[in-house]
């Protein structure tokens, strides 16, 4: 499977710069303060999703270099963490992250149908990018929302309860920069049964 | 003690022990890829599982505490099953390449495959295939073999002290690399490829040489440092193919410096191996006789009571005597080895020797560092005080120019002035060391090399008398780059006219009375001292001491004869002829020999045996090998003002410093990708 996160090899074709913004380098003092001070290397971790955030979504090799030097780590130990953790992505990635769940549960439930509309609606086959830029889909691994399947995870957020048309729209509106609906598509609550009992 | 039983024997170990060695204790052998006793456990590779009783499931012996009355199985149905099964995954994707494989016939998961794994594979899926990423010119990597026991990880981690190697990604693609696959930047990287359990990390200089069970293999010790490792040379015919560590808890623990595991592909290049004698101006091709006549008429015509002898870094004791004998009987005293103008205190055997010995290194808690790299001076004792920073959190200062040590440092001053401050109890570093239990000193040669170096000595002797805390610890330690230095000081190979300043006293001494000159392997030294001189080089190889000769008597390497060293702490050890030497080379003592008799003075050994009889009577500290007798005293120390004197280290390339690495191109590779220099 082709995901940002699996990938082993440092992205080198761009040659960007990566410093800290102004706002983030507040936040890594304070995140810095939460472990002791001889073992600051722990915050690796939050480091590396803030670096991701900066950094539209992706870790550059500016950017893992960043890390480890702000923490005084070697660059291979940060980049031990950042490939374990398919979470970082070391490859460029679209603006949206569509992250297609496709074990049993979402899979019995049409994620097929699913990725058939997201690969017509983005552009894009799966683990690509579109080339308007727009979205990144990929097919993952079990993301913890079962109940409410099949869904989709895009960007930080939880699409569920999906269907060929809701998904659709989702991504269209996605597309043309028109506001969706986070979360059940159905109007649930978490996950509350789907129909009110009869009594 | 507590006890354990084991296989249904009862056996009491130590705490802290592992069921594992625990097990070793029992005499029971445990297979294992991941574990290795110099290393930080990883429990990883699953090999090592044992029964025991009351667990639900097998379990990893090497990274399980011994506990007492623990009951352990290690030949049941269960563990047999649990082996094969584990032998069966770590199989599935590693290739069947042993045909082609350089570490076929001595591989870790080859011979643990024979006796634990099945016969025959039940996979039939695609194997994973990896990418074979660059390690520098020392490591060659084939990663689809690689079995991710992490082991080379935790080396370069841990003992190297760079972080340098890595496990990237997880599961199926879990791949060992360098960050962006840049070279190993350790002075210690081969140690990697004996670490490597499979043939996922070789040696480059070596790949597809030759088979394990084609060598001949020659227990000896290693000259390209002070330390004198213990090493297992393999040769076939007259070719020296690889240099392989022997454990030795001592000195050099299991490492080598890639200087002494590589250079020797220079031991086959710019050799001298025949006769030459400077005809008109040039160097031509003759023989032992005429050059033996030619050598004689110079002493004779030219003063023999002021022929010089000059040794080098490979200098041996036996050459040493026999040319301090010849010079004796020449009448002349102009024989000295420091060609480095390192100086010593000449009353004390103390002044020049690693007194406190390397193992101790272990134990030191506080460490101060005077004008040395040991990183590069001696890379494997560089380990022993990386292991001393972490295991005992052992503080260390130094005095000298900043430099990358692969452990956290106090920089003192870059200037021996500073040495004033210590004797006179004003500098921060007082306190550390007089708090210290265990408190070293270590004295490099760049910080004795000049006229001073004997009034630093004692200085520094007083210091390490204050500092003492335990009366069989000598905390003064010099430590000297070469193998040939501390026995030629113990045999006084050393004239005084040379002392303070070697070049100028030789100059001065060579431009009076134009003598004959004898270089022994020496092409260290500053080569317009010895202008007027008849200059006869004994060596091996064509470098630079070579180019400046009248008269060029080739004589065996290393690898070539066996003889007596004595290392940088006073241990006497002896290395064993590996092959037969190339060309006409003969023994420096033979030489000096047959001069002799040309002169009518016939030195009084006849072989080797006579030669070592006769130097174990004179001097009796080279009587027994591999032994070491401390010394301890300490009252030379007397506290002398000290001048700005400023420390200008005086190894320039760990891997290009002598004329057998100067000679090797593998070294050269080293020079260029490691240190960015042009060799």
């Amino acid at each position: 499977m082709k995901h940002p996160g699996t990938n082993n090899k440092v992205y080198k074709n761009i040659n960007d710069n990566f410093d800290w913004s102004p706002e983030n380098f507040k936040k890594i003092s304070k995140i810095i303060k939460k472990y002791p001070s001889d073992r600051i290397q722990s915050a690796v971790i939050p480091l590396l999703d803030l670096a991701q955030r900066q950094n539209n979504g992706w870790l550059s090799k500016n950017s893992l270099e960043k890390v480890a030097e702000t923490i005084g780590m070697s660059y291979i130990r940060v980049l031990e963490v950042a490939t374990f953790y398919s979470m970082f992505n070391l490859e460029p990635i679209g603006k949206n992250f569509v992250q297609i769940c496709r074990t049993t549960p979402c899979w019995l439930r049409g994620s097929d149908k699913l990725s058939k509309v997201a690969k017509d609606v983005c552009e894009a086959n799966i683990g690509e990018t579109s080339s308007d830029n727009k979205f990144t889909v990929v097919e993952v691994e079990c993301l913890g929302a079962c109940c409410n399947a099949p869904m989709v995870q895009i960007n930080d957020d939880y699409y569920e309860d999906l269907d060929e048309e809701s998904f659709k729209k989702i991504l269209e509106n996605l597309k043309n920069n028109k506001s969706i609906k986070v979360g059940s598509q159905i109007g649930r609550k978490s996950s509350q049964p789907e129909r009110k009992f009869d009594a | 003690m507590p006890k354990i039983t084991i296989d249904q024997k009862e056996y009491e170990f130590e705490n802290g022990m592992t069921v594992m060695q625990a097990c070793e204790l029992a005499g029971t052998e445990i297979p294992r890829f991941c574990y290795h006793e110099k290393l930080s456990i990883a429990g990883n590779c699953r090999m090592c599982l044992v029964e025991m009783e009351k667990a639900p499931k097998p379990i990893a012996s090497c990274a399980m505490p011994a506990a007492d009355g623990m009951v352990i199985k290690t030949n049941t149905k269960t563990v047999q099953k649990a082996r094969k099964g584990v032998m069966e995954f770590l199989l599935i994707n590693h290739p069947l390449d042993c045909p082609i494989c350089d570490q076929g016939g001595e591989c870790d998961l080859q011979d643990q495959a024979m006796y634990y794994g099945f016969d025959k594979t039940r996979y039939e899926e695609n194997k994973r295939a990896v990418q074979n990423k660059n390690m520098g010119p020392l490591v060659k990597t084939i990663m689809t073999r690689c079995i991710h026991c992490t082991r080379c990880v935790r080396f370069s981690t841990e003992v190297a002290g760079v972080d340098d190697i890595g496990l990237l990604g997880r599961g199926e693609s879990a791949e060992i690399t360098t960050y962006l696959e840049k070279t190993i930047e350790s002075e210690l990287s081969g140690n990697v490829i004996d670490l490597c359990p499979v043939g996922a990390l070789t040696s480059k200089p070596y790949a597809f040489k030759s088979r394990p069970w084609e060598l001949t293999k020659t227990e000896t010790f290693d000259v390209f440092d002070g330390v004198g490792s213990s090493i297992r040379i393999d040769t076939r015919g007259k070719k020296v193919l690889r240099v392989l560590p022997r454990i030795n808890e001592e000195t050099n623990e299991e490492w080598i410096s890639d200087k002494t595991r590589f250079a020797i592909d220079g031991l086959s290049s710019q050799r001298l191996d025949n006769v030459y004698s400077k005809i008109e101006g040039k160097l031509k091709k003759s023989s032992w006789n005429d050059a033996f006549t030619i050598v004689k008429d110079q002493i004779i015509n030219r003063g023999r009571e002021n022929t010089v002898f000059l040794s080098g870094k490979f200098t041996d004791v036996e050459t040493l005597y026999s040319a301090k004998k010849f010079s004796e009987s020449l009448n002349s005293p102009y024989y000295d080895c420091r060609f480095d103008n390192a100086q010593f205190v000449e009353k004390s055997n103390e002044s020049f020797k690693f007194n406190s010995s390397i193992q101790e290194i272990e134990n030191a808690d506080a460490i101060l560092l005077i004008g040395s790299n040991p990183r590069w001076e001696a890379a494997v004792l560089n380990a022993r005080i990386r292991k001393a920073y972490i295991e005992n959190d052992c503080k260390i200062g130094i005095i000298g120019p900043k430099l990358d040590l692969t452990y956290n440092y106090q920089h003192l001053s870059d200037s021996l002035e500073y040495l004033n401050d210590l004797s006179n109890n004003q500098s921060d570093f007082n306190k550390v060391l007089d708090n210290a239990k265990n408190p070293l000193i270590i004295i490099g040669t760049s910080a004795i090399n000049n006229q001073f170096g004997s009034k630093i000595l004692e200085t520094l002797a007083a210091l390490a008398k204050k500092i003492q805390k335990n009366k069989d610890v000598n905390p003064l330690n010099v430590l000297h780059q070469d193998i040939s230095r501390v026995g030629a000081l113990e045999l006084k190979f050393i004239n005084k006219n040379f002392d303070k300043d070697y070049n100028l006293g030789l100059k001065k001494h060579i431009d009076n009375n134009r003598p004959v000159v004898f270089l022994m392997s020496l092409d260290e030294i500053d080569f317009s001292t010895l202008e007027n001189a008849f200059v006869v080089y004994l060596g091996h190889h064509g470098d630079i001491g070579a180019s400046k000769a009248d008269v060029i008597l080739p004589t065996p390497a290393y690898t070539e004869k066996s003889s007596t060293y004595m290392n940088i702490e006073g241990r006497v050890i002896q290395t064993s002829k590996c092959h037969n030497p190339l060309g006409e080379a003969k023994d420096e003592w033979k030489v000096f020999r047959v001069l002799s008799d040309l002169i009518n003075q016939k030195l009084k050994f006849n072989n080797l045996r006579e030669l070592r009889n006769e130097l174990t009577n004179n001097y009796n500290q080279f009587l027994s090998l591999n032994e070491l007798n401390l010394k301890k005293d300490l009252s030379f120390g007397k506290i002398n003002k000290i001048n700005d004197i400023k420390i200008n280290y005086n190894i320039s390339n760990f891997y290009m410093n002598d004329s057998i690495s100067r000679s090797s191109e593998t070294m050269a590779l080293c020079t260029k990708d490691i240190l960015k220099k042009v060799a």
